[in-house]
């Protein structure tokens, strides 16, 4: 269990987490997701005690992190980039780590096998691949058998052997009734992975959703009816609510009524149908659109979209 | 998927300083540049003092009388601390800002979010390894360094006066120094500038000193650290400076207090 309580984060003038609340439940994952710089890693080293919030407080596992005994057996956490000594080996590094909490060195050959790294443990971490490493920062993680585990993009780096992997991980460590929140700036992996999310952009909180919802109220309700009797149709479903658009003939992308209910119509005046289909706006989208204003860098061309207007967004 | 077996309650163990250190010597002996640099010290030590000790003998009757008269065998075969301190200096630092620039730190204070265990557990691992090497480094370079000056029957051994307190204080300075770049590396957090800070201390400031009126050098001379902390390795005490062990304990004070500032600086700012 993960508790935010009014994180505030001041780097002189700059906020980079302003009154961010939220609560992280076991037994799911919950996906962190914010674009880059919104402040995920800022957040998330408030979390771990790295970080001293200028207000507001976070809570793990009922207490402030520095105030457990025993945190590599609270929370397991694996920060952004590699906070590994590239001159040692994987092996010395878990078994530094473990020696902190007395933990064994069978258990660091446990979590060495969890993440497949056998045949390179031995090796310096300096020649890791991104995907090594990634997978060194999860075993590191995992070393304490905690109860809350805090990944800041786990994906980043990983082939798609790699991905569908930790997907599995953290579903399962999930399924064991553990904390799970895991970063990410891609909604579409997100998706695949979280039960829920918390969607934040420029230090503030933008959304705290199930992905259900969130992917339900991203579909926005858009229906593509393909039929010889476009005109028939458009006009029975014509109605107060309802905005029926057309960009090919006999295609209509209709808003504000459902699948269901436009089949009904349909039938029950007679127009054959040839397609009915509710269509989702990408996730990828939606996500876009929610945090549009929240986006702290803009390649130049989308300034030049926005000139006459506001400039720069950040 | 699972996490395979999970950790009994029986053996879930909280954080104690003694197990801080134990992950400190898994550290410091799991790197090899800590390796190459010990190394690298202990060879300036015992090879300088062989040389120093084999030219001195060498050109020794070439050497003016008055310099004859003032000649300190046991400082001869030690001088190979000067180039020492600096691999010991650079090793201080390294252990702290290694962690900083890599990352590293991060892991560390997560597991042991109380912080100063780690900056302690450093100080005394390092300390003790620098301390042990440097000392058995100083007897062989001395023992080395006599077999030298024996030849012209210029060489002391540990038994005469003062001789055991010089060849002990070699390796003590030795380790002062470490720490000294342990405290710097904390409060610096950056390689390169931590090393600057350690020698600037060192080494610059008594150069500094020199450009001052002779008078007042006389007097601010005695109390620089690298001036006090190495009283201890000569036999004859110089003139305007500490007596050795009073020089040696200023030393220590003054590791001490950057060590503390190094635990306050810790123990605020953000990782």
């Amino acid at each position: 269990m993960i508790e935010a309580h009014s994180l505030t984060k001041r780097y002189g003038e700059r906020t980079a987490v302003e009154d961010l609340s939220f609560t992280v439940r076991p037994g799911s994952v919950t996906g962190f997701l914010g674009p880059n710089g919104a402040g995920k890693s800022t957040t998330m080293r408030m979390l771990l005690g790295l970080d001293a919030p200028t207000s507001g407080r976070a809570v793990v596992n009922g207490k402030s992190y520095a105030e457990h005994r025993a945190p590599l057996h609270e929370v397991g956490a694996m920060l952004e980039a590699r906070s590994i000594h590239t001159g040692r080996s994987a092996h010395n590094h878990l078994l530094a780590l473990a020696a902190t909490h007395g933990i064994s060195a069978r258990r660091v050959n446990e979590v060495i096998d969890l993440v497949g790294l056998r045949a390179v443990a031995k090796k310096r971490v300096g020649g890791f691949s991104l995907g090594m490493g990634q997978r060194l920062g999860i075993a590191s993680a995992l070393l304490g058998d905690p109860a809350t585990v805090i990944l800041d993009e786990p994906v980043n780096g990983l082939d798609p052997e790699g991905i569908l992997w930790i997907r599995n991980l953290l579903k399962g460590l999930a399924s064991e009734g553990r904390t799970v929140l895991v970063s990410s700036h891609l909604m579409s992996e997100m998706a695949l992975t979280a039960e829920h999310l918390i969607v934040i952009g420029r230090g503030r909180l933008i959304a705290d959703t199930s992905v259900t919802e969130f992917i339900a109220q991203a579909a926005g309700d858009v229906v593509r009816v393909r039929t010889d009797e476009a005109e028939k149709l458009r006009g029975l479903l014509a109605g107060p609510d309802v905005s029926i658009a057309s960009q090919e003939p006999g295609v209509l992308s209709v808003t504000g009524l459902t699948s269901d209910r436009i089949g009904r119509i349909a039938a029950d005046h007679g127009v054959a149908l040839a397609e009915l289909t509710p269509q989702q706006a990408s996730l990828e989208e939606a996500f876009m659109e929610l945090t549009r204003d929240a986006v702290e860098y803009q390649a130049p061309a989308a300034q030049l979209v926005t000139a006459g207007g506001e400039g720069r967004a950040a | 998927m699972t996490t395979a077996t999970v950790i009994p309650e029986a053996e879930r163990g909280q954080v104690t300083q003694l197990r801080v250190i134990h992950s400190e010597w898994i550290k410091l002996r799991s790197l090899r540049s800590t390796l190459f640099t010990l190394l690298a010290a202990v060879v300036a030590m015992v090879g300088l003092g062989f040389l120093f000790s084999y030219f001195t003998a060498d050109r020794w009757s070439h050497l003016p009388p008055e310099e004859r008269l003032n000649f300190d065998p046991t400082l001869v075969s030690l001088r190979g601390f000067y180039l020492a301190q600096l691999a010991v200096g650079v090793l201080g630092v390294l252990v702290i800002t290694g962690e900083y620039a890599t990352g590293m730190i991060r892991a560390s204070l997560s597991a042991v979010p109380r912080r100063l265990p780690v900056l302690w557990a450093k100080a005394l691992v390092f300390g003790a390894v620098a301390w042990a090497l440097m000392t058995l480094a100083s007897l062989t370079a001395f023992l080395v360094g006599q077999a030298a000056l024996s030849g012209h029957h210029l060489g002391t051994s540990l038994s005469a006066p003062g001789v055991l307190r010089a060849v002990l204080g070699a390796g003590l300075y030795l380790t002062v120094v470490g720490l000294l770049g342990v405290a710097f590396g904390a409060l610096i957090r950056n390689t390169a500038g931590g090393i600057a800070t350690v020698f600037g201390v060192l080494l610059v400031l008594p150069v500094l000193a020199e450009a001052l009126p002779s008078s007042w050098f006389d007097a601010i001379d005695k109390y620089l650290p690298s001036t006090a902390g190495q009283g201890l390795i000569h036999i004859h005490q110089q003139p305007h400076t500490l007596a050795p062990w009073t020089g040696f304990t200023m030393f220590c004070l003054y590791a001490l207090v950057a060590l503390a500032g190094a635990a306050v600086a810790l123990k605020r700012r953000d990782a």
